[in-house]
């Protein structure tokens, strides 16, 4: 029988089943709680809200990160949230869940396998802000350029870049199609960034 | 030269040059290289009100290598201007490019990291239309710019053949020299080592 739960409701029994791994966070304004998770309890915290029959969101609706470089909260602790938006399509209720990601080592076990709506969104925050999300089975960026050197949507990267999109070779006629920007003329972006060049 | 005194009226004299370029001024193929609501005008100066047809210009081509006048309308990327070339390079010679409105010819409001600050820093561009996006008049005076400079006119220049860009950039149109306005840490494409490595 169906029956919605309110995101309160879903908290207690989240928060009963995995005590002390999970942190509520009460953002000013908003209600309910959304519980802010370490990484090492992503995969079995949202099996378990996939599962749980009283819960069963069974659909992932969203992937996403959030940078709080400015922003120091006591529950956070880390630089960046990675946001699962979830929705039963059973019940009739939604839930978020956030993630914790150290700066310095930016990684996230993945949860394709569990959705595989997560995809498209973990590739989207691989691209922008740099997370890898592993066990992705195709961890590429989703928008920018391949060989693009950077993560464009963190909070330090600035808004007009560092040159890259400047930084084409010169468009020199007669090459062919192939060679219009040939990589001997200056290095590809990613060998520029490795070795630190970029300004 | 004599011959219309004996043939009357029915012969008009002219050279193939003058001729094949009045038939190439009415008859402007354009290639419609549209990314953005700039395209949107674009398409309402061809259609029925402004009907560009009036001027021989009506034949769209979404093949280039059957189009001799690239317009560039709308925002290009970074990861979409390798792909403006490679078409720009199929279109057989000679072309001419119209760089239609403020984000084509400035990248516009859009001075972000991903958005190319204006295509003539890679396609040699022979009329600017500035605008956001430009009205529908403003793309036909502009095509009618590229008649004048194909017939040789006061705005004559070069159509874009590979050597003519590569030799020789004129300081108006060609400008990969030229500085970018509100844009200091932009690096001159053409320098050496644009990354100043």
């Amino acid at each position: 029988m169906p029956k919605t739960l309110s995101g309160d409701e879903i908290l207690q029994k989240l928060m009963a089943r995995f005590p002390d791994k999970v942190t509520p966070k009460k953002s000013p304004g908003s209600t309910p709680a959304h519980p802010v998770i370490d990484r090492e309890h992503v995969r079995p915290i949202l099996s378990f809200l996939k599962s749980e029959p009283e819960l069963a969101f069974n659909f992932l609706a969203d992937v996403t990160a959030v940078d709080y470089l400015q922003l120091e909260l006591p529950e956070i602790r880390e630089r960046f949230l990675v946001v699962y938006q979830l929705y039963s399509l059973e019940h009739n209720h939604r839930f978020q869940v956030m993630a914790r990601v150290p700066e310095g080592d930016p990684r996230l076990p993945s949860v394709c396998d569990i959705w595989a709506s997560a995809n498209c969104g973990e590739r989207e925050a691989h691209d922008m802000f740099g997370i890898e999300f592993e066990g992705n089975p195709d961890l590429r960026r989703l928008l920018m350029p391949e060989d693009y050197p950077g993560f464009p949507i963190r909070k330090d990267y600035p808004l007009r870049g560092r040159g890259e999109r400047d930084a084409f070779p010169q468009y020199r006629p007669g090459l062919g199609t192939g060679d219009i920007f040939p990589e001997d003329a200056t290095g590809s972006w990613s060998e520029k960034a490795n070795k630190g060049s970029l300004p | 030269m004599g011959i219309e005194r004996v043939f009357g009226d029915k012969v008009i004299t002219t050279s193939v040059q003058a001729i094949a370029t009045w038939a190439r001024k009415n008859a402007l193929w354009p290639m419609p290289f549209g990314t953005a609501c700039c395209a949107i005008e674009m398409m309402a100066t061809l259609s029925g009100r402004y009907d560009m047809a009036r001027f021989g210009s009506e034949v769209i081509r979404f093949s280039p290598r059957q189009s001799d006048l690239m317009i560039v309308s709308g925002r290009i990327s970074i990861k979409m201007m390798p792909v403006l070339l490679k078409i720009f390079e199929q279109m057989p010679e000679p072309k001419w490019v119209i760089s239609m409105g403020a984000c084509a010819s400035s990248g516009g409001v859009f001075d972000t990291y991903t958005l190319v600050q204006g295509v003539d820093q890679f396609l040699p561009v022979h009329v600017y239309i500035p605008g956001c996006p430009p009205r529908p008049e403003s793309l036909i005076d502009a095509v009618l710019k590229i008649q004048e400079i194909l017939e040789g006119g006061p705005l004559a220049r070069a159509p874009a053949t590979s050597s003519a860009f590569a030799e020789s950039p004129s300081p108006q149109g060609l400008s990969p020299d030229r500085p970018k306005a509100g844009c200091s840490q932009s690096i001159a494409p053409h320098a050496k080592d644009p990354l100043g490595g």
